[in-house]
């Protein structure tokens, strides 16, 4: 079977504003299969959500070739979710609206589209915000709509850039939580990019570890953590702290890496 | 629960009745200190004009006095004016206005969105846009006086080519301003280029139009009375000419307070609207405090 997501040797230059190249991503290789769950850490700046916008088709790769379950990516897949780092529900819309846009851009009637959003307003844990605007909820409510926004339509690649990052810690142990549960319902591939190690090992099945830009995998690391898992508990186990320890010596040079390249930036 | 706990513990529940019922009153007290010192401002301004017009202190046929404007206003109201009745003056030039500010915001909005959307015809078309925009427009009503005769068309032509640039700007530079997130995430959900521009971009570049049309609106009556002003048979500017033309200062102040009251309405009008057009924004703008 091919795998869901793969890159091969892909690089990824930009132009920067001052007409010189910047380069995001280098020789750049991952595979995630059918059903994975797999996380990508590596220090800020470290092209981690390029690597999404290349397999979301917002971006195309300057070199290499990005594949989603064996087709060559042309432009926005229709079978790709993503969840943004910042903010990116409409605030506009109201929270029924807001979910319910992707089936109505899809095609469906509105009425079957705002019966499917409410059901994955329940499922969210949103039921009775309806006719709540963005504004009026909270960042941990705000991140549901959000998740419900990009779930229903049942994406089979699932790209998510820091989604939690801007949340305070009790709520994002409760939402790695439910997006555990939410994502055992279905069968898609999960890509998570994440700064936190201990996110990634609690959430994934296996984690990429990517150098300081411009990016590479640094290796490669299985996490056979039993599941379901509950986020809150595991960071408990033995197992965590042995994968824990593998995987940080790894990211720990290539955090100084970063560091000190970033100290001398600012030095200059 | 007040009645509840105003029953039950009178003690502990009457402490912050009476704090809340202090500050109530404290509040109200301040309304009534504001409101009494405008009513102060504009005694002694109104007074202080009519009494020094009145001692010939200033002479009252340049600068008119109170007493003469209300006069003359009331003349109008219950006599009619010598264009006919002061209503139909009124009507006129607030026909001009509003069709003036239909007609450029509708044109400024959809084509600021249009550049806005479309880089190549933004980098054509940008530096005539701005020669145009840096010429005194006004002066534009004397070419429509001629070009398009003495009614309504030239007044319409004149208001709404001042409101267009405001408007045409502001559309602009909202569909610029939109917030990239948005845009990816509304490909990613499956938008297509139509859908973008109805469901992302006109939604988020409308605060920014919605800004425009409070200045644009004062824009169209200045274009419509200035229009009158270079050549009409009716409506305020008129009147306010005619005014002019007999030395008639009262006159021209008594057209000034119709076209203010006017212009107060008007405003009103446009912020309930705009509060309608972006409701879900956290704070629309209900008041202008200055």
């Amino acid at each position: 079977m091919a795998p869901a997501i793969q890159l091969r040797r892909v690089t990824k230059r930009f132009l920067t504003p001052k007409g010189g190249v910047y380069t995001a991503i280098r020789d750049l290789s991952l595979q995630v299969a059918p059903g994975e769950f797999c996380a990508l850490v590596g220090p800020t700046g470290s092209g981690k959500s390029t690597t999404l916008a290349l397999i979301s088709g917002l971006e195309p790769p300057s070199e290499g070739e990005v594949e989603v379950f064996g087709k060559p990516v042309t432009g926005v897949g229709h079978n790709i979710g993503y969840v943004f780092q910042a903010d990116a529900v409409f605030p506009w819309k109201s929270v029924l609206d807001n979910v319910a846009a992707g089936p109505r851009y899809r095609g469906a009637s509105k009425r079957e589209a705002r019966e499917r959003a409410q059901d994955w307003i329940s499922r969210v844990g949103l039921a009775g915000f309806e006719d709540r605007y963005p504004h009026q909820l909270s960042g941990g409510m705000r991140k549901r709509v959000a998740l419900a926004q990009t779930l229903i339509n049942s994406p089979e690649v699932l790209l998510m850039d820091e989604p939690f990052s801007a949340l305070d810690v009790q709520t994002r142990t409760l939402m790695e939580n439910e997006l555990l549960q939410l994502w055992a319902a279905s069968s898609a591939s999960v890509v998570f990019v994440t700064h936190d190690l201990e996110e990634a090992i609690a959430l994934a099945d296996r984690v990429y570890v990517l150098t300081a830009g411009p990016a590479t995998v640094k290796g490669n690391y299985v996490v056979d953590l039993p599941r379901p898992r509950n986020v809150a508990e595991i960071r408990f186990q033995p197992r965590f702290d042995e994968i824990y320890q593998e995987i940080w010596s790894d990211l720990r040079d290539e955090v100084l890496v970063s560091y000190e390249r970033q100290k001398r930036i600012g030095a200059a | 629960m007040s009645v509840r706990s105003a029953s039950a513990l009178p003690e502990a529940a009457a402490a912050p009745e009476r704090a809340g019922g202090r500050r109530a009153l404290a509040a109200r007290r301040r309304r009534l200190m504001v409101n009494g010192l405008r009513l102060l401002v504009l005694v002694v301004w109104i007074g202080s004009w009519e009494l020094t017009t009145r001692i010939g202190l200033v002479d009252k046929f340049f600068f008119g006095m109170p007493s003469g404007i209300v006069q003359r206003l009331w003349t109008w109201i219950t006599e009619g004016t010598a264009l006919g009745p002061l209503w139909e003056q009124v009507l006129v030039t607030m026909e001009e206005t509003v069709l003036g500010f239909l007609v450029g915001s509708v044109l400024g909005i959809i084509l600021g969105i249009a550049l806005g959307r479309n880089r190549l015809l933004a980098d054509v078309l940008s530096p005539y846009i701005k020669a145009a925009n840096s010429i005194p427009r006004v002066v534009l009503g004397a070419l429509f006086a001629i070009s398009l005769g003495l009614d309504l068309k030239s007044k319409v032509a004149t208001a709404s080519i001042l409101v267009f640039f405001v408007v045409f700007f502001n559309a602009f530079q909202g569909v610029r301003e939109v917030d990239r997130n948005l845009v990816a995430n509304a490909r990613i959900l499956g938008a297509d280029g139509r859908r973008l521009t109805t469901e992302v971009i006109i939604p988020s570049a409308l605060s920014w139009i919605a800004a425009s049309l409070h200045i644009s609106f004062g824009l169209a009556l200045v274009g419509a009375v200035v229009g009158e002003l270079f050549g009409a048979t009716e409506g305020v500017g008129e009147l306010i000419y005619n005014a002019k033309n007999n030395f008639d200062a009262n006159g021209v102040f008594a057209g000034m307070a119709l076209l203010a009251v006017v212009a107060l309405v008007a405003e009103s009008l446009i912020t309930a609207l705009e509060s309608r057009l972006i409701k879900w924004r956290p704070n629309p703008v209900t008041d202008v405090a200055i």
